[in-house]
């Protein structure tokens, strides 16, 4: 019966929803710190009883539960744990079920420790953040029950594709639903200050904890998903602009943009209508990524997955909750009074500048991203795709990377022109030296990659510059969040480019006994042979390399056969150096006795994720120094309760 | 293995046309570089910009579609021939339209594409130049 | 004025992605892809023969006159099965059919046709796809209209179903006048 259990929680969760909004708009309107408490107590009860819900779900894919039809449709008894775990979430209902437990629990954390800002604004945005999971928790409970019942039970499960069957794969999805909901508390906060009118420090400094941990999460989704894209998909590329992709961009720069903007408007009390927009549209962006790629609209040439009832219930919710704030932000934001003005030459001046073509690139990323839609409207096919993000969003970037040199260098309020050039005259000198270095002795002819290389050498420089005689000991933690979260920058653009301008292609067919160079490598297909795995059947190669002055060392890529469903996928072997990878792939046999090698050596690429993994640590760093130095002033200041 | 492969084999599931995978080899050249490594960067650098017409989404330049194989080898051969690159992206558009090539050309449907970047520009300046104040030399400056 | 515009955009913008969104959802359009080469002359190509009983397939032979239709198939194809009974009706009704077998084997196409019925005149081998991308086909199968002096008038994409057949023999009459 837990089944049952877990679905009558979910109906309750989503009853307390109801309970929540209600109270939280009588406590909105009337400032009563009864009706805050009781709203506050109830997003707590909220968020318990989803998790209890989602706790159910898991609980019976980790049984094998058959008389279920979500996991007779997904699971295997015979599968390894780690599966059955995942695959709670590997599904539309399961995700739907995730992605509502986490806006709960947002929105129940928010309730547990939320002390500083008003309680107007706070009954007011624990109150949208009802209205939100209101709508999915319908959506789930009319159009995607995950608890729905079998009868007869199945004997067995259908299983899980085995091309989901990847430790990455299965942490992917919440990673990245933890970063897109977590962007559902700025949103509420925004609405919430909308309705009240307090715009403010406080808030920006109640926001912004937030939007950094929403922010790490999404930077940790993106970088791995990267990595996965590499190693699975055996072509070496790293990013591909496709739909799904971009789905998970377009809310990380919004997020970006919005960390710095809630800076602003925390320490100088500006930016204040600008931060209220951007918390709206990262989550709008959420929501958008999710729910219109997914539904099939825009990345299928087979579009005929969409179930109309589902596609159409999620429209209407998206509508409702993008086009309200928008709305809402129309409506109120000339009401909300302008805050500071400040000088050009002033660390706010080069956030603005940040903010500013942030969303240039959101921009471009969105519309190309949504533009084949517009374009079979009016009956023409368009494919949009790497060319266009690469020359329409690179050059804005490279812009945006001088902005990030620049800004912490520069004083809050107002800054001089020469101090600026002063401070930015070591960063400026290391990059045009690395560029002519780069431009007389790498021999490449990929000007854009040599200036990112060049302007990531100056980054780096630049990013440490602020601690320059400071007291690190002393230095507080979010500037060291930064000052590592701009280093990953710089350590993340370095990779790319030197992928774009360095990396070796040797496509070829060998019997086995050939060899085969790609750069430095000298790569000797030893030996083709059939091996077996626990669900697979596969074809191996043996590959003997050879590094010009190193030891040899041998790598194993290889085909892999799936009889359910039928599927092959080629498994990438790489060996991970100091200075890069070499990425080898066995394609098929010719049918003459040769067999397809693909090898790349792809110079510093692993530069690409470490950088992530920098963001996303400079980021953490930011979020626990803030929540540290906020606590202790604020003890008891300003105590709701 | 990510979500694009999770959404890819959901619809794949459910999508009606059956992909089978014939049982020749792929050709020669969908897999075997051009011995001329600056016609090989040519052709190379136009795959990359030519939509795999039967993927969800992938450029010919890695995808292990067989018609992608064969629309690599037809580009390869077509190069090694002599043909420039533009013509060979012609040839192809004149078949499949515009669906076919990632670089959409400039024309009246793509205009909005190419210049709303330069409109977000215009537009992003006019709203920061309102946070701006008039400069003030009494301000000064502070350190974080 | 011009801050009171620049606060609605964002709801203008995505007014305007919600629209097509929905659009696409209840009236999702034609995401077929077209042949550009309709209306024109056939491409220029010689065929091998893929059986040693009929002709390949060669453009140079198709000045006869008549229409005819070329139909791009395979043997591993499934909905090429489903469409069989569909052209031996065709062939029945008096149709000429030439065939581009797509990346096969003769032995693979015989058995095919002796399984699933033989409705071609000629069959050309197309091992590499070449035929098939410079019709402007984008899978199999695809049946393509060529009337008395070679030119392409109609391209039907996926299989032939029965009620496509009237389609078909229509296309065939208005090419012959």
């Amino acid at each position: 019966m837990i089944a049952e259990a877990g679905l009558a929680a979910l109906w309750l969760a989503a009853g307390l929803a109801l309970v929540q909004l209600a109270l939280g708009w009588g406590a909105a309107r009337s400032g009563s710190a009864e009706l805050l408490a009781a709203t506050r107590r109830v997003s707590v009860a909220q968020g318990v009883l989803a998790m209890l819900s989602f706790g159910v779900l898991i609980l019976l894919f980790l049984q094998s539960d058959m008389s279920v039809q979500l996991v007779a449709q997904n699971s295997h008894s015979e599968k390894p744990w780690l599966y059955k775990f995942a695959g709670a979430w590997g599904n539309h209902e399961g995700s739907m079920l995730l992605w509502v437990t986490v806006l709960a629990m947002a929105g129940g954390g928010v309730a547990l420790v939320e002390r500083r800002i008003d309680g107007k604004t706070l009954a007011a945005t624990l109150g949208a953040q009802a209205a939100i999971a209101i709508g999915f928790y319908a959506f789930i409970l009319i159009a995607s029950n995950p608890f729905l019942r079998l009868n007869p039970p199945a004997p067995e499960g259908m299983g899980l594709n085995p091309l989901l069957q990847d430790p990455g794969l299965a942490f992917h999805p919440p990673t990245l639903y933890f970063g897109y909901v977590g962007l559902s508390v700025a949103f509420s906060f925004a609405v919430g200050a909308l309705l009240t009118r307090e715009v403010g420090p406080a808030f920006a400094r109640a926001m912004r904890p937030w939007v950094l941990i929403a922010w790490v999460f999404l930077t940790i989704g993106i970088t791995a998903g990267s990595y996965w894209a590499y190693y699975e998909l055996g072509w070496g590329g790293w990013w591909f602009w496709d739909p799904v992709e971009n789905a998970s961009l377009m809310p990380w720069l919004a997020a970006t943009a919005l960390l710095h903007s809630v800076t602003v408007l925390a320490t100088r009390d500006g930016l204040r209508a600008w931060t209220l927009m951007l918390a709206v549209v990262a989550f709008s962006m959420s929501m958008i990524g999710t729910f219109l790629v997914r539904s099939g609209i825009l990345v299928s040439v087979h579009a005929f997955a969409v179930d109309p009832t589902r596609g159409s219930f999620i429209l209407a919710l998206l509508g409702i909750y993008i086009g309200g704030a928008l709305a809402l932000f129309g409506a109120r934001v000339s009401t909300v009074t302008q805050g500071s003005t400040f000088q050009l030459v002033s660390r706010e001046g080069a956030l603005v500048l940040n903010n500013l073509l942030l969303s240039v690139i959101l921009g471009i990323v969105f519309i190309g991203t949504l533009y084949p839609l517009l374009a079979q409207a009016m009956g023409q096919q368009l494919s949009i795709g790497a060319p266009f993000f690469n020359k329409a969003s690179v050059p804005v970037a490279l812009v945006l990377v001088v902005a990030t040199m620049a800004g912490p260098l520069l004083k809050w309020r107002r800054d001089r022109w020469g101090a600026l050039g002063r401070q930015m005259a070591l960063p400026g000198v290391v990059s045009v030296l690395a560029f002519a270095a780069l431009a007389a002795l790498s021999g490449s002819s990929d000007w854009v990659a040599l200036i990112g290389l060049a302007l990531a050498a100056g980054l780096a420089v630049a990013s440490v510059l602020p601690l320059w005689k400071r007291n690190l000991r002393r230095t507080p933690l979010h500037i060291w969040g930064m000052v590592i979260a701009h280093v990953g920058i710089a350590v993340s653009i370095a990779g790319m480019a030197s992928d774009a301008a360095f990396k070796q292609e040797r496509l070829v067919a060998l019997r086995t006994g050939e060899a085969t160079t790609v750069g430095p490598f000298q790569v000797k297909l030893a030996d083709v042979r059939p091996a077996i795995g626990p669900n697979y059947s596969a074809m191996q190669a043996h590959l003997d390399v050879t590094r010009s002055g190193g030891a040899p060392f041998v790598l194993f890529p290889g085909q892999h056969y799936f009889s359910s469903p039928v599927t092959t996928t080629s498994e990438a072997a790489i060996k991970t150096m100091a200075d890069g990878q070499l990425y080898t792939v066995l394609g098929e046999g010719t049918g003459d006795g040769r067999w397809q090698v693909r090898l790349w050596w792809k110079p510093w690429i692993t530069l690409i994720w470490f950088g992530g993994a920098l963001i996303a640590l400079g980021g953490l760093m930011a979020m626990i120094g803030r929540l540290r130095r906020e606590r202790r002033p604020a003890a008891g200041a300003e105590d709701g309760e | 293995m990510r979500l694009r492969h999770l959404i890819a084999a959901l619809l794949a599931m459910i999508a009606v046309p059956v992909l089978a995978d014939s049982a020749l080899p792929p050709a020669e050249l969908a897999y075997s570089q051009l011995k001329d490594p600056a016609k090989e960067a040519e052709a190379r650098k136009l795959m990359e910009t030519l939509r795999c017409l039967v993927c969800q989404g992938q450029s010919i330049a890695d995808s292990d579609a067989e018609m992608a194989g064969d629309m690599r080898a037809l580009v390869r051969e077509k190069i090694a021939e002599g043909q420039q690159p533009a013509e060979v992206r012609k040839w192809l558009v004149e078949r499949y339209g515009d669906y076919v090539t990632y670089d959409p050309p400039f024309s009246w449907l793509t205009a909005p594409l190419w210049l709303l970047p330069l409109l977000l520009i215009a537009a992003g300046l006019l709203i920061a130049r309102r946070s701006f104040g008039k400069s003030d030399p009494t301000i000064e400056g502070e350190e974080a | 004025m011009k801050r009171g515009l620049l606060i609605w955009a964002p709801l203008l913008a995505f007014a305007v992605v919600f629209g097509f969104a929905a659009r696409e959802l209840w009236k999702p359009s034609d995401r077929t892809i077209a042949s550009g080469m309709v209306g024109k002359p056939l491409p220029q190509m010689a065929l091998k023969p893929l059986l040693l009983d009929r002709p390949g397939f060669t453009t140079a032979e198709l000045a006869t006159g008549k229409p005819r239709l070329l139909n791009v198939f395979a043997s591993w194809c499934i909905p090429c099965i489903a469409e069989a009974p569909q052209l031996m009706k065709l062939k029945a009704a008096g149709v000429e059919i030439d065939a581009v077998a797509v990346r096969d084997k003769p032995e693979a196409v015989e058995a095919f046709l002796s399984r699933y019925g033989d409705p071609y005149a000629r069959i050309g081998d197309d091992p590499r796809s070449a035929a098939q991308l410079a019709l402007g086909s984008s899978g199999v199968p695809e049946t393509f209209v060529i009337d008395g002096k070679g030119r392409i008038v109609k391209q039907h994409i996926g299989d032939i179903r029965e009620e496509d057949v009237p389609e078909i023999l229509a296309a065939l009459a208005e090419a012959a006048r």
